[in-house]
């Protein structure tokens, strides 16, 4: 496998196909959970785990599961991940895993994951496949904590706020208040905030890639123009 | 001798919305001055904020989009949607209350959604919601009619409490703020006191509340300029003030202990404002004849659900957003056949 494949991977993976920003999967616990910066660092590092460890399972075995059986096989493989996931927090971080709730269980549902399964690991190595599901679920955990972090700091004024769930009791200080004596700004806590939130931040990412288009491209150039010749 | 001939239309006529947003500011001009009569400088204060901080932003967003900045400006359809939201705030609330909630009606309800004409709510409602929902406490501190015989505050009072949240001397704010007649109507009714029992406090009038009858009343005249001048049409109000007639009528001949009078509910709160200035917005109000009465209808009605078993004392913003929504499945099943058709 060319270094330039994987490249090409894992840049779709955090920017170019980013499964916040451009596939939109996932939105329910996107939406859900992102009320703080802690809570979508603790559900992005789940959903980054269960992706990894199911698509480099389901690349595996790829040639042992009959196409016609190959959605129930992905998401036994799927399910017995987040059962494990489930039950680690559970025992480790489980005040976390308190405020989670439900959304640890329903990252099985979180159609990102066997959107990759059957789109991407069922069909290719394991190094790819790997590569693939680490940059997608940092992608999906980058964009849960843009969000978050948004949302925390117009909403509450603070940051980091209940580090401790998640890094243990060394971090409770972790946690600023950005703006003293905030009032609160409750929409952005709430559903809509989650909904404005996110339409600004894929503004925002549209805006970012009409500049790079504009920029004149010097390096890129050379290498992408013999493929995109008609042949 | 050169006879030039112009293309379509012959006839060149001064910008309608222009005109209509114009009317429609005089319109609200006697509730507004009754409003500052009832209310205090607050209203006005209100007023001033949000207009300025409207055109201020309907400018900014213009810039930001490319768009021609004075043609669009002049159509006063900023100022309308600053107004509209100011009257529905609290006199006497924090400056920055009318000034997010304007930029929110203005930058997100309006132009992110494509600007005049492209929103699918309405934006005074929007930015009303929002302050609504995220600061409970200040949006509900209402002060109390003048003729009440509290406190009021003079102009320079108003502006420092309203700009740096300093009240007078030997002043609390219990003592400027009171609850509106629909609040302590729910609240009281909430408590299984009778409306009989309810209505005899000097909060409430002859029909409505007092001195909100009246800021009612005349905002009702307005409304009925507007009609008169063919500015809005009359499906919408009569539908909606007709539902909430009915409807409230209905369960008052019912139980007249523990539902208002019909009359209390049309002179109360928002409805005459949200029936002629604020249920009309013809960009986010259903379109087709027979679908106004339709929409019309559905607000007069959740008006009366969200005040009678609702969360909040009024409901106006609540409903006229929910009908928004159901505005293009109104009109998609109320078009209109075209002759020669069936059906």
């Amino acid at each position: 496998m060319a270094e330039s494949e994987l490249k090409t991977i894992a840049r779709d993976g955090l920017w170019t196909n980013n499964v916040g920003l451009v596939q939109l999967l996932g939105l329910c616990p996107l939406l859900a959970i992102t009320s703080s910066l802690v809570n979508a660092i603790g559900l992005g590092l789940a959903t980054t785990f269960t992706l990894v460890v199911s698509s480099v399972t389901i690349s595996l075995i790829r040639k042992l599961v009959r196409p016609e059986v190959r959605i129930p096989v992905f998401v036994v493989v799927i399910a017995s991940t987040v059962t494990v996931v489930q039950l680690v927090m559970n025992a480790y971080f489980h005040e976390l895993y308190k405020i989670l709730g439900i959304f640890i269980a329903l990252i099985v549902t979180n159609c990102a994951i066997i959107g990759r399964a059957e789109a991407f690991a069922s069909k290719q190595p394991v190094l790819p496949a790997f590569i693939d599901a680490l940059t997608m679920g940092v992608g999906f955990t980058l964009v849960l904590m843009a969000l978050g972090g948004m949302r925390e700091i117009i909403g509450q004024g603070t940051l980091f706020a209940n580090a401790h769930l998640m890094f243990g009791e060394a971090a409770r200080d972790l946690g600023v208040t950005i703006l003293a004596d905030y009032r609160g700004f409750l929409i952005a806590i709430l559903p809509p905030g989650a909904f404005i939130g996110l339409g600004l931040l894929i503004a925002l990412k549209n805006i970012i890639d009409g500049r790079l288009q504009a920029r004149p491209r010097k390096i890129e150039e050379p290498e992408a123009a013999p493929a995109s010749q008609p042949v | 001798m050169d006879f030039p001939t112009p293309s379509s239309p012959h006839l060149p006529v001064p910008s309608r919305v222009a005109r209509m947003m114009q009317l429609l500011m005089l319109a609200l001009l006697p509730g507004i001055l009754c409003a500052w009569w009832v209310l205090g400088w607050g209203v006005l204060i209100n007023l001033l904020l949000a207009g300025v901080t409207a055109v201020a932003a309907e400018a900014l967003v213009l810039r930001l989009r490319g768009r021609p900045v004075l043609p669009t400006l002049t159509d006063f359809t900023a100022p309308v949607t600053g107004l509209l939201l100011a009257l529905a705030l609290p006199p006497l609330a924090p400056w920055w209350i009318a000034v997010l909630g304007t930029l929110f009606a203005i930058v997100l309800a309006k132009h992110l959604y494509g600007g005049l004409g492209y929103n699918p709510f309405n934006p005074a409602m929007i930015g009303y919601v929002v302050l609504l929902i995220s600061f409970p406490r200040e949006m509900t501190l209402w002060v109390p009619p003048a003729s009440l015989g509290g406190t009021t505050l003079d102009l320079v009072d108003s502006l420092r409490l309203v700009f740096t949240g300093a009240l007078p001397p030997n002043l609390g704010i219990d003592a400027l703020t009171a609850a509106t007649p629909l609040d302590s109507m729910k609240t009281r009714l909430g408590l299984s006191e009778t409306l009989s029992e309810i209505t005899s406090s000097p909060l409430f009038g002859n029909y409505g509340g007092t001195g909100w009858e009246w800021i009612n009343f005349w905002f009702l005249v307005g409304g009925l300029v507007l009609l008169y001048f063919k500015v809005i049409r009359w499906q919408i109000p009569v539908a909606m003030l007709g539902t909430l007639f009915l409807v409230s009528g209905l369960f008052h001949l019912g139980d007249s202990d523990q539902y208002a009078s019909p009359l209390f509910h049309l002179f109360s709160g928002a409805s005459m404002l949200g029936a002629f200035f604020i249920a009309t917005d013809p960009v986010s109000a259903a379109t087709t004849t027979r679908g106004r009465l339709y929409f019309g209808a559905g607000i007069g009605l959740l008006v009366y659900i969200i005040r009678t078993w609702g969360g909040y004392p009024d409901g106006v913003a609540f409903a006229v957003l929910l009908m928004n929504m159901a505005a293009p499945t109104i009109d998609y099943y109320t078009r209109p056949r075209s002759f020669g058709h069936k059906g």
